[in-house]
């Protein structure tokens, strides 16, 4: 069970993982995820779903390796398995026919956005997508997002491909090129979403963003995940993971997913110890 | 008549002293050995009214176990419990027995009652260890269903813990001889009373799944009871008993979420189904500051610890972040279980803070003597006002208020209420709140029919637990909202004879 089937390198430290999980396959959704558990001795990581495949019994999983957990699955191959893999949970994206969406990722944001902007198109939106990496190489997925897109804009920090810039810069000049945007969608790092509603909320575009919070069981169950919307508790795995970007606390969620920063750290330096060296940049 | 002292003198169980057991995970009451058990078995004085088998919510025959331990038949004795009870290990440690068949015992009018869950707990650890070592008696092992003639030596395997007497896998011919159709039965959660409810199905001979979310069995009894009052080695062996009477157990699968139970019965896999999935979602206090790093609920702080094995980081991955100065809000069992668990992680100041008095903390009073000799404070009508920020993200003190009781609200204890002017605020930088659970809602919104109350929590419409939706029951937390294992596992056993009746009525 949750056999790895296939393994590939699609930047730098970045992993796309095809994996054996016919029940978790056959009811996903777009926006829904999955707790992951390595071995025994691993924790229950939340990964999002990035692509399923009822037919084949197989989701597809995209992992940066950040911690120790994301290092572990860096290290496993096609052929070995996870000792768990549990889901579909959360709510899943609310997906209407509103006209034009543009979808904005950052970084591996990407990979949980090409279900949600691969049902925008099928059910007759237009699909705008905007791409940001720091870098040219880290730039994934380019060919599945344009074809699951109308318009795609790639955008790099360093100008090394597309756009030279941040995403938040590549949308403004969209809006202000006077494009009719009727609903935006932001997945990426806290402070990337964070600066995406600030910009879309001045224009009155609705916007849903996914977030990361810390989970333990990721059904209810802990609590850990809370985070504030709208000035109200929610729990990211029950009533999320996606909210209305214009009411999240982004600075509460970056203090909270910093909580175990210190253990995540020594957790990472004792496997890089274990393995001679960190892998960032193996190719 | 002078009352002889075998009568007087309850035989105490021994215990780690509170020096030692703040400091390790080791389980806290040691058991009773042989000699003891059969003393305190003895002072049972097999009353005709038996008044102690109406205080216990899964019927087992107290007097009659307890009699066979007196003669020192101690195998048999864990098999006449099992007749109504399936995990008798557990219920041995962590029932309320005080306010149960003890509470009733005619010894106890005069002088002690006997010490039910202590010799409870002796008959079935002393069978499991025995039995692990050579079951090799007249039949092959004291499992209630099996007869066999011993074939084998050693017949058991260790490693699957299942019989190697017969071929197949002993599946129980049902003990009151009642032919049965032949049907499956989906039971959801393995808590104590998924596990109870599907034990007493498969004694009945049918055929049962149990279906887990969490990678591990057993509910609360794994994620929710430490270590130290409950060993997880114990909780192994039980599930491993209930899956010896031929229950499939799968784990990581959310009903409502991977499989949608309406689909399961629908489809005809499962003709009835047992919903038993707890209380499964937080209650926070709702005071400012409540998301600061270093504010964690009962149920994070104890999966953490007991399901995820924080207390081994870094050899285990998943940390727990614990600071030298806790306060745990509430004062049920389970807040007991955080403070104590906070000691052992290396807390120097662990505060209970609660709103009422001591008469009303629903903690176990045993529970509450453990605590306090291993160094709890009590800081009793006592309320959080607020919870205040260190300035970077962390928690430095906690604002609370003095309480006074007045008048009886809807629960029938005295209403706490706040005292003007009296707020203080204690220095603390980790805070556990324990202030109960609601009914987890992943299920419960994914199944179309079901009706809930109020609460959310499942509406159970006759004694069995029959809900809204023909063929399907519910019982424990889910119904009750946060009780007790052995509340739990009486649900689930009422549940079980109520889809008995209801499977041979549509045979």
């Amino acid at each position: 069970m949750f056999r790895i089937m296939e393994k590939r390198l699609l930047a730098p430290a970045v992993h796309q993982l095809v994996v054996e999980a016919p029940l978790v396959a056959r009811s996903a959704r777009p926006g829904n995820f999955v707790i992951v558990r390595t071995n025994e001795t691993g924790e229950r990581i939340p990964l999002t779903i990035a692509d399923y495949d009822p037919e084949k019994g197989s989701i597809m999983l995209v992992v940066q390796e950040v911690g120790k957990s994301t290092m572990d699955i860096g290290m496993m191959e096609a052929g070995d398995s996870f000792a768990d893999v549990a889901g579909p949970l959360g709510q899943a994206t609310p997906i209407k026919k509103v006209g034009t969406v543009v979808g904005v990722a950052g970084g591996i944001g990407v990979a949980p956005l090409l279900p949600q902007i691969k049902l925008h198109k099928a059910i007759g939106n237009h699909v705008i997508t905007i791409v940001g990496a720091r870098t040219r190489e880290l730039l994934i997925l380019k060919d599945e997002v344009e074809k699951a897109s109308h318009e795609t804009i790639f955008a790099t920090d360093d100008g090394t491909f597309g756009y030279h810039g941040f995403v938040t810069a590549a949308l403004e000049e969209l809006i202000k090129a006077g494009r009719q945007i009727d609903e935006a969608t932001a997945i990426g790092p806290v402070r990337m979403m964070q600066a995406t509603c600030n910009l879309t909320r001045k224009h009155n575009i609705p916007t849903i963003v996914s977030l990361n919070a810390v989970m333990v069981d990721g059904t209810g169950m802990c609590g850990c995940c809370r985070v504030t919307v709208g000035g109200e508790v929610k729990f990211s795995c029950v009533d999320g993971p996606d909210f209305d970007g214009h009411a999240v606390d982004f600075d509460e969620l970056v203090s909270r997913q910093a909580f175990f920063r210190d253990e995540e750290n020594l957790a990472r330096e004792l496997a890089e110890q274990k393995r001679g060296g960190c892998r960032c940049h193996e190719k | 008549m002078q009352v002889p002292r075998e009568i007087v003198d309850r035989v105490e169980m021994p215990k780690q002293s509170p020096e030692d057991r703040r400091s390790n995970f080791r389980e806290v009451a040691l058991g009773l050995d042989p000699e003891l058990a059969v003393r305190e078995a003895k002072r049972c004085i097999q009353c005709k009214t038996k008044p102690c088998t109406k205080g216990c919510p899964v019927e087992v025959e107290i007097p009659d176990f307890i009699a066979l331990m007196a003669e020192g038949k101690f195998a048999e004795a864990d098999a006449k419990i099992k007749e109504k009870n399936s995990l008798p290990a557990i219920c041995g440690r962590v029932c309320p027995q005080e306010s149960q068949c003890e509470s009733l015992c005619t010894l106890g009018k005069k002088f002690k009652p006997v010490a039910v869950g202590a010799l409870e707990r002796f008959a079935a650890d002393w069978t499991r260890e025995r039995k692990s070592a050579s079951c090799c008696e007249d039949t092959c092992c004291a499992e209630p269903c099996c007869a066999e003639p011993c074939r084998a030596e050693p017949c058991r395997d260790e490693s699957a813990n299942t019989c190697t007497c017969s071929e197949e896998p002993a599946v129980c011919a049902p003990a009151d001889g009642i032919k049965r159709p032949s049907a499956r039965v989906a039971v959801i959660g393995s808590g104590p009373a998924g596990l109870t409810c599907a034990a007493e199905l498969a004694l009945m001979g049918y055929g049962v799944d149990i279906y887990e979310s969490l990678h591990e069995t057993g509910g609360v009894l794994r994620y929710g009871i430490p270590e130290f009052r409950l060993p997880k080695a114990i909780v192994n062996q039980e599930v491993d008993y209930v899956r010896s009477l031929g229950v499939r157990i799968f784990t990581n699968v959310v009903v409502g979420m991977t499989l949608n139970l309406s689909e399961m019965l629908a489809k005809g896999e499962y003709q009835a189904a047992f919903i038993g999935t707890g209380a499964g979602l937080p209650y926070f206090l709702g005071v400012p500051g409540e998301n600061l790093n270093g504010v964690y609920s009962a149920n994070e702080f104890l999966t953490r610890v007991n399901l995820m094995k924080a207390y081994k980081f870094p050899e285990y991955d998943t940390p727990v972040k614990i600071g030298k100065r806790v306060v745990v809000v509430g004062a049920g069992n389970v807040a007991m279980d955080a403070a104590r668990t906070s000691l052992r992680l290396g807390a120097e100041d662990v505060k209970i803070v609660y709103r009422r008095s001591r008469t009303e903390m629903p903690a176990r009073l045993e529970e509450i003597e453990n605590a306090e000799e291993e160094g709890v404070q009590m800081f009793l009508l006592t309320n959080p006002v607020r919870i205040i920020s260190d300035g970077k993200g962390g928690v430095a003190a906690m604002e609370c208020i003095k309480m006074e009781l007045g008048e009886p609200d809807a629960s029938g204890r005295r209403r706490p209420v706040p005292v003007p002017g009296s707020e203080f605020t204690m220095d603390v930088d980790t805070v556990v709140v324990a202030v109960g659970q609601g009914p987890n809602p992943l299920l419960t919104r994914a199944t179309e029919g079901l009706a809930l109350n109020r609460r959310g929590n499942i509406e159970a419409r006759d004694e069995y637990g029959a809900t809204s939706i023909p063929g399907v029951w519910a019982g424990g937390d889910i119904v009750t909202g946060a009780a007790t294992v052995i509340s739990a596992m009486g649900a689930g056993k009422r549940a079980a004879r109520g889809i008995d009746i209801w499977l041979r009525s549509q045979s």
